[in-house]
């Protein structure tokens, strides 16, 4: 791993190269910039921000390495359609404010997006460069542009105009991305906004599942707190199914409108042998514990964690990938990452395979956990793994695991963190059941209105696609506010 | 935010307080409880049944035992003073029909969720007869209003130093020995919602319990509540707090509420050294 300085001084060599009316071989020529970070072996004590972000000239070399293709390829590639080559031309001109104004067209949470986006399968998986170079990681890093246009404009962003109020009334429930994405764009059209939230931070999976280290908090505050600057009201520790229903919502407390943003909040659990052990936790709560909860700092926060050594993570995705490296800045002296497919197929953000193994996880891959075994205190003393070989591409189109019978070895742990995924929580549907959902609990709506089978209730993100992505939630949650306003100027 | 509008120390250890949160106290049902986080960043959520709650007056009622650092914190405060997070109704309210007669164990701090509990048996035409018992004399609660109920009820302590010596499984069993019990309900320490399970087994008599375990959201979020019921996951933040007895695997139960203990002991005990300074 390069030093900070050394790719600032290889940055500033490049910018020699750079010049006007480059061809598109002299462009792809320009080297690719590798973001700055944390050293692995410091970082793991800490919690603050692995990658450090591009200075402005690794910007500027970055963004000259797009070719502006009059196709823009990129664009088709990201959910929410941003104009992509001309974002990253306003960077080559220095004019960031600008750069800004036309990722806000799109998008409404750029520093977020640009930090946790997996850009490698949408808009870089389709980046000319990238294919000249045959390489996707040689892309033009079209998120790191994103997240430096950000933070370097963090300040400058005013708030959006406010169109004179309708004295109509809606509710957003849950506070994730989805629903803050609503909530602006509602309330851009002067309509009375309330975000009611259960927990006791707003945020949804940005505060209490992504980490400090990938995504500081610092960030998803500033946008909340934009959100009351415009004028929405954030209501926590309002359980909606419990504290109020959907129904009394509407009916009694006179919401006109309601958006339902509550996200895949239901973990899932292997169902073997063991997994009601002690210290067998969810994904979810091992990293409520440290980021909501604050548990990571135990100087100061009043909920504990429990003190592991050797830690096996179960799953592949983003969120196996931040209980893995949550749990060694925690002090764990190993933690192995166990996977039933091959590192290709796992379906985490490549970038954070990547800092996971530089920090010292292990990838334990093709092997399925089969039962935990516990010690005489009820706690994890070892798991029975279970090796596998990829067999047929299944419906998702990924190669299936195979179990190979009589392959079973254990290996010692003292803590399991399962985290295979997040289904819905069933609270809403159970009270509400004028909402249609599918066989799997999610919300079924119109894919152009995001509208549910009830009247005037509309849904996004997680709740209705599965556990998806910040940016697919916040596209939802936009889409929703459009026909919400619709509706709304319609009714009488 | 939450004002504190009176406060009640029932006993050295013992707390009990009046809390304004108008939307829960409207909408909470018998079995219901709530998670009470004091505020900031660092502070722990503390799951707490609803005693008792005045829908006029808009309050909920929360009855504590100083047993952590956290609810050390929460007895620190006072009237006037403000909660800044309260989380709730929570869980599923109590089935409450007429089962015939009714036997209601509450056992430390327990009794008073069971006092919801027992009453509604009550107005729903139950015959109910009421068992109270603690450590000693100083942790038995709520006897006045439990009264209210069942004006012969028994009272237990460890030690002997009020009511009968002894352990609430025994007049249990007394009770159930008479024949005429159709349903037991127990409230209390794991342990002893585990032996009134027992004790209920041994007369075939089915038995209702309110399970305390660890937990964080409250709101079927992140599992650390689950247990396993009839041999299946249940969160009992969501799925209970309240289970048939005899499906409960105790043993599991109490080992996952031990997870943290070591710790708790020691953080516990730093908080109390610093005088309780955050
Ligand atoms: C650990 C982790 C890492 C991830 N990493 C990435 C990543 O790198 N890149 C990426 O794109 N995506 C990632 N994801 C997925 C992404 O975070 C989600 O797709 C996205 O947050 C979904 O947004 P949402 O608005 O639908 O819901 P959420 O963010 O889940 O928010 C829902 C909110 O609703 C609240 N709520 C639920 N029920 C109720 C109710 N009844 N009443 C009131 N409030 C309620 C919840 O408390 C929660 O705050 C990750 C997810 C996790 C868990
Ligand atoms: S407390 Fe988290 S799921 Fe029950």
């Amino acid at each position: 791993m390069k030093s900070a300085d050394v790719l600032e001084r290889e940055a500033q060599a490049a910018l020699g190269m750079i010049h006007d009316g480059m061809s598109a071989k002299e462009r792809a020529a320009i080297p690719h910039q590798d973001m700055p970070q944390q050293d692995p072996k410091v970082r793991i004590t800490n919690m603050s921000e692995v990658a450090l972000g591009y200075t402005e000239d690794e910007a500027v070399v970055e963004a000259n390495r797009c070719l502006q293709c009059k196709t823009k390829p990129c664009v088709n590639g990201c959910p929410v359609g941003i104009d992509i080559p001309a974002f990253i031309h306003e960077i080559t001109k220095k004019d960031y404010k600008a750069a800004l104004s036309v990722i806000q067209e799109s998008s409404l949470l750029p520093s977020i997006c640009g930090r946790v986006c997996p850009q490698e399968n949408q808009c870089q998986k389709f980046c000319t460069v990238g294919k000249m170079l045959k390489d996707v990681d040689q892309a033009v890093g079209i998120g790191r542009l994103e997240r430096f246009v950000a933070d370097h404009e963090s300040d400058s962003a005013s708030l959006p105009e406010i169109a004179p109020a309708t004295g109509k009334r809606v509710a957003v429930v849950g506070s994730g991305p989805a629903s803050i994405a609503c909530a602006a764009d509602v309330r851009r059209a002067g309509h009375d906004v309330t975000i009611f939230e259960a927990l006791h931070k707003m945020g949804g999976v940005l505060s209490y599942g992504i980490p400090e280290f990938r995504l500081p908090k610092r960030l998803v505050d500033k946008e909340l707190s934009k959100l009351s600057d415009m004028g929405i009201k954030l209501e926590k520790n309002v359980l909606v199914g419990r504290t109020r229903t959907i129904k009394e919502l509407m009916e009694e407390d006179g919401f006109d409108a309601v958006f339902i943003g509550t996200g895949a909040g239901l973990p899932k659990f292997m169902n073997i042998p063991g997994e009601n052990l002690g210290s067998v936790f969810s994904a979810n709560e091992y990293l409520t514990r440290s980021n909501l909860m604050k548990a990571y700092d135990q100087e100061h926060s009043m909920t504990p964690f429990f003190h592991s050594r050797r830690v096996a993570v179960f799953g592949g995705g983003n969120v196996a990938m931040d209980a893995a490296r949550t749990a060694l800045r925690l002090g764990a002296e190993t933690v192995d990452i166990i996977y039933r497919r091959t590192r290709s197929e796992m379906p985490a953000r490549k970038e954070e395979i990547e800092h996971a193994v530089e920090e010292g996880c292990n990838l334990r891959l093709l092997s399925q956990p089969v039962e935990i075994l516990g010690d005489e205190k009820g706690n994890v003393r070892a798991v029975v793994i279970r090796k596998c070989e990829l067999g047929e591409p299944d419906a998702s189109g990924r190669r299936s695991p195979v179990e190979i019978p009589g392959s079973d070895y254990t290996v010692e742990y003292d803590t399991v963190i399962v985290s295979i995924g997040n289904a819905s929580n069933p609270l809403i549907k159970k009270t509400t059941p004028e909402i249609e959902t599918n066989r799997r609990g999610n919300f079924i709506v119109d894919e152009e209105t995001c509208r549910t089978s009830m009247e005037g209730v509309y849904a996004g993100g997680d709740i209705v696609l599965g556990a998806a992505t910040v940016i697919l939630a916040m596209g939802q949650g936009r889409k929703a506010a459009r026909a919400i306003n619709e509706y709304l100027a319609e009714k009488k | 935010m939450y004002r504190i509008v009176s406060k009640e120390q029932f006993s050295p250890e013992v707390f009990s307080m009046e809390i304004e949160a108008p939307m829960i106290a409207r909408e909470r049902k018998a079995g219901q409880f709530v998670i009470i986080q004091k505020g900031g960043d660092f502070n722990e959520r503390v799951p707490l049944t609803i005693a008792d709650a005045d829908e006029e007056k808009g309050t909920i009622t929360i009855v504590f035992q100083r047993v952590g650092a956290s609810t050390y914190l929460l007895a620190e405060m006072n009237v006037g003073d403000y909660i800044e997070n309260v989380l709730g109704p929570l869980g599923s309210p109590t089935h409450i029909e007429n089962f015939g007669r009714v036997v209601c164990v509450g056992g430390g701090i327990g009794v008073a969720p069971l006092f919801p509990i027992a009453q509604a048996l009550k107005n729903a035409g139950n015959d109910v007869k009421i068992i109270i018992g603690a450590r000693t004399k100083d942790l038995i609660i709520e006897e006045a209003k439990m009264r209210t109920i069942d004006p012969d009820l028994t009272i237990i302590t460890d030690d002997g130093s009020y009511g009968l010596k002894g352990v609430v499984t025994e007049p249990l069993k007394a009770l159930l020995e008479k024949g005429d019990v159709d349903q037991v309900v127990a409230i209390g320490p794991g342990i002893m919602m585990k032996f009134c399970t027992k004790t209920a087994a041994e007369f075939n008599t089915p038995i209702i319990v309110s399970l305390n375990t660890i937990m964080i959201d409250g709101t079927g979020m992140c599992g650390g509540c689950r247990v396993s019921v009839g041999g299946e996951t249940k969160f009992v933040c969501v799925d209970g707090p309240e289970f048939d007895g005899h499906l409960v695997d105790w043993d599991n139960m109490l080992m996952r509420q031990r997870t943290y203990k070591d710790q708790e002991a020691e953080a516990n005990h730093r908080c109390r050294l610093e005088g309780a300074g955050r």
